[in-house]
């Protein structure tokens, strides 16, 4: 029999990863939650005035999408850390970066792409103006993929640590900035009734930027890990 | 020429043999930096004329400009040195980067602090969101995460591929975080008082603050050598040459 | 005939210490290499470097004549690698790691039930691992030599926390994989007699 296809073998590690964060379906809500929970401390911090409110709205919802992002970063890799499917992974036949993006992408879709659920509620209750609904939705739609990808570097970076937390942080979060910028700029700019194209654009080159390099650093960085 | 240079690179890599080089050099870069940094300083602080529009302030800038270039510098250093790492595996250019990264972080907090000092008469406060400063105060994270990466990791042959690819990583987005931020400056705020017109400047400021960047890289390469110098004797403290170094 | 697996000059250094340096080996076809040594002595990089996971030093390993790293995903598909972890996820079932294992490697045709009972693991098929014992896990771990194709099996202590029984299983297992003309490197603290193969022993702890 032959091996797999590399898109068989995509598909089946995203469906198997997908499948593993089913069946550990209660900790899939907590990078919601905390999202959720983060958002509401603004307005309990700094007063619930209106008008103050929906001028922050853009930048509260993307810096709590940030750290809901990269509280969630460590379980891309380490069960698989721990019970040794990693190595196994890294030992596979198939190109590495492939698999490391296809566990990517399942991480993304089950941490990432709920926020697009619960960012119309929050926004609506922050009084963000509502033509820049569609583009605060855009943003979380290609700007989450690239936390993701990002993340995933320093998580690879970071596994085989004891005290990996704080590094990641570190590491991680200094790259997550024109991600922040253009996002939030992008919602700010919709809200004052203009067109977000050039923000929009930045963030499709940063996704794709971001898809083409980062599992190929990831993967060298988990190799690096392993060793 | 090709030939001669793979061999020389060769030699470099030799921990005993860079040693011994930079021990023979350290004390010839300190006479030349010495000799750069009086000339700059000098230049700079008595002989070039006042700013007519920032008076004497301005002359932070024979300090405050090449930190700055040292600090972007060092991190180009720093991520070479990396792919260097990756690809020939090299030991004495694993040494090289991590011992640059405090020497860079140094540089970018000294721009840091300088241009704040410098914001105060220009500005009335030590600290505004110029995109310059912001950009640098992130360059300042980078350092320090790459710091923090190699200090995490026991095993310190892992910890130098680790920092080589978070350099090269962090290189990639140096250039999108500077663009990020100054696009977001010149959203936010509007026009800033830009610091300094650069075209325009006088020779007599020119030529000091050339000076300065040039004493900067001399007192760069002198502070890595002597890092790489301890950092490869504690690193080989149980291979021959160390020991035949201190019984003699 | 040729050596499939070789080192050339093979140097591992662990935390300043060298653990060996100058090591020469060459594994034909059906030849088993074991390798022993006190703890702490190099087993594991041993097996690890073999495996492409870790670097030496300095040094080669060769499949085939040619460098690991130059073979690349041709070598991967040819080696079993059981490390000290099982490497299969608690939850999921026997059967869902089992299929996992045939996708990342060269499956062989072969139905996973049978698999399964080859290592005495019939009709646990739908049980999560987390269900199983330890040594339960561990047969499933070595399952994957069962169910995908491979010339080379590198194992570390494969016979952790098994039953007598179960140990001479495989070793039986790995007669047969030898006679066919494999490859087997493992270590072990326990002692394996396998009086009709060709064994090689190396001692790192000399």
């Amino acid at each position: 029999m032959k091996r797999l296809s590399l898109s068989q073998a995509f598909w089946f590690l995203l469906r198997r990863d997908l499948l593993l964060a089913f069946r550990n379906r209660s900790e899939m809500a907590n990078p919601l939650l905390f999202f959720v929970l983060v958002i509401t401390l603004f307005p309990l911090a700094i007063g619930a005035e209106p008008n103050l409110l929906a001028r922050i709205a853009p930048g509260i919802i993307w810096v709590a999408a940030l750290l809901a992002s990269m509280l969630s970063l460590d379980g891309i890799f380490r069960s698989d850390f721990d019970d040794g499917t990693l190595e196994q992974m890294l030992l596979s036949a198939h190109p590495v970066p492939v698999l490391v993006l296809a566990k990517v992408t399942a991480h993304w879709l089950v941490t990432g792409l709920p926020l697009l659920l619960v960012a119309p509620l929050l926004a609506m209750m922050l009084g963000l103006d509502e033509d820049a609904y569609g583009i605060l939705l855009l943003t979380i739609l290609l700007g989450t993929p690239v936390l993701s990808l990002i993340g995933s570097i320093g998580v690879a970076l970071t596994v085989g640590l004891r005290k990996g937390g704080i590094i990641l942080s570190l590491l991680v979060l200094p790259l997550y900035v024109p991600v922040l910028i253009f996002s939030s700029s992008a919602i700010d700019v919709a809200a004052s009734g203009l067109p977000a194209t050039a923000q929009i654009s930045m963030m499709l080159a940063f996704l794709f930027l971001a898809l083409s390099l980062s599992p190929v650093a990831t993967a060298a960085a988990l190799k690096m890990s392993m060793s | 020429m090709f030939k001669w240079f793979v061999k020389w690179f060769h030699r470099m890599g030799s921990p005993p043999h860079f040693y011994r080089f930079a021990g023979s050099w350290l004390p010839w870069l300190t006479v030349v930096f010495t000799v750069l940094t009086v000339a700059g300083l000098y230049g700079g602080l008595v002989l070039a004329p006042p700013d007519y529009q920032q008076g004497e302030s301005y002359r932070i800038i024979f300090i405050h400009v090449p930190a700055a270039w040292m600090s972007m510098f060092i991190y180009m250093v720093m991520a070479s040195c990396g792919i260097i790492v990756l690809v020939w595996r090299m030991k004495l250019a694993e040494v090289v980067l991590i011992c640059s990264a405090p020497i860079g972080a140094s540089f970018t907090f000294l721009a840091l602090v300088t241009g704040s000092l410098w914001g105060k008469p220009m500005w009335g406060t030590y600290w505004v969101w110029d995109a310059r400063l912001t950009s640098e105060l992130i360059l300042l994270f980078l350092y320090l995460g790459v710091i923090g990466l190699y200090g995490a990791i026991d095993e310190k042959r892992v910890a130098g591929r680790a920092v080589a690819i978070l350099a090269i990583v962090g290189m990639i987005n140096i250039p999108i975080i500077h663009y990020s931020v100054e696009w977001w400056n010149s959203l936010h705020q509007g026009a800033t008082v830009t610091k300094m017109d650069k075209p325009s400047i006088h020779w007599t400021m020119l030529v000091p603050l050339l000076l300065m960047a040039l004493s900067f890289k001399v007192y760069f390469i002198i502070s890595l050598f002597q890092r790489v110098r301890a950092e490869l004797l504690h690193r080989e403290r149980n291979s021959r040459w160390v020991e035949e170094l201190f019984r003699s | 005939m040729s050596a499939l697996l070789q080192t050339r000059d093979l140097c591992c250094v662990k935390d300043d210490r060298v653990l060996f340096e100058g090591m020469n080996l060459a594994l034909k076809a059906g030849q088993i290499l074991l390798v022993e040594g006190k703890n702490g002595s190099g087993k594991t990089s041993l097996l690890r470097i073999l495996t492409g996971l870790s670097l030496p030093e300095s040094g080669d390993v060769l499949w085939q004549g040619r460098p690991i790293s130059e073979v690349g995903a041709d070598y991967y598909e040819q080696v079993n690698y059981v490390g000290h972890h099982d490497g299969i996820k608690r939850d999921l079932t026997c059967l869902e790691n089992l299929r996992l294992v045939q996708a990342m490697g060269k499956p062989l045709p072969i139905d996973l039930d049978d698999a399964l009972e080859k290592v005495n693991l019939y009709r646990f098929g739908d049980n999560y691992v987390a269900t199983l014992s330890a040594g339960q896990k561990r047969r499933l771990a070595l399952a994957r030599l069962v169910v995908t194709e491979a010339q080379l099996w590198i194992m570390d202590e494969p016979f952790t926390s098994l039953d007598k029984a179960s140990m001479a299983m495989f070793q039986e297992m790995f007669e047969q994989h030898l006679e066919k003309g494999g490859v087997i490197v493992l270590t072990s603290h326990h002692d394996i007699e396998m009086p009709q193969s060709d064994v090689v022993r190396l001692n790192l702890s000399e």
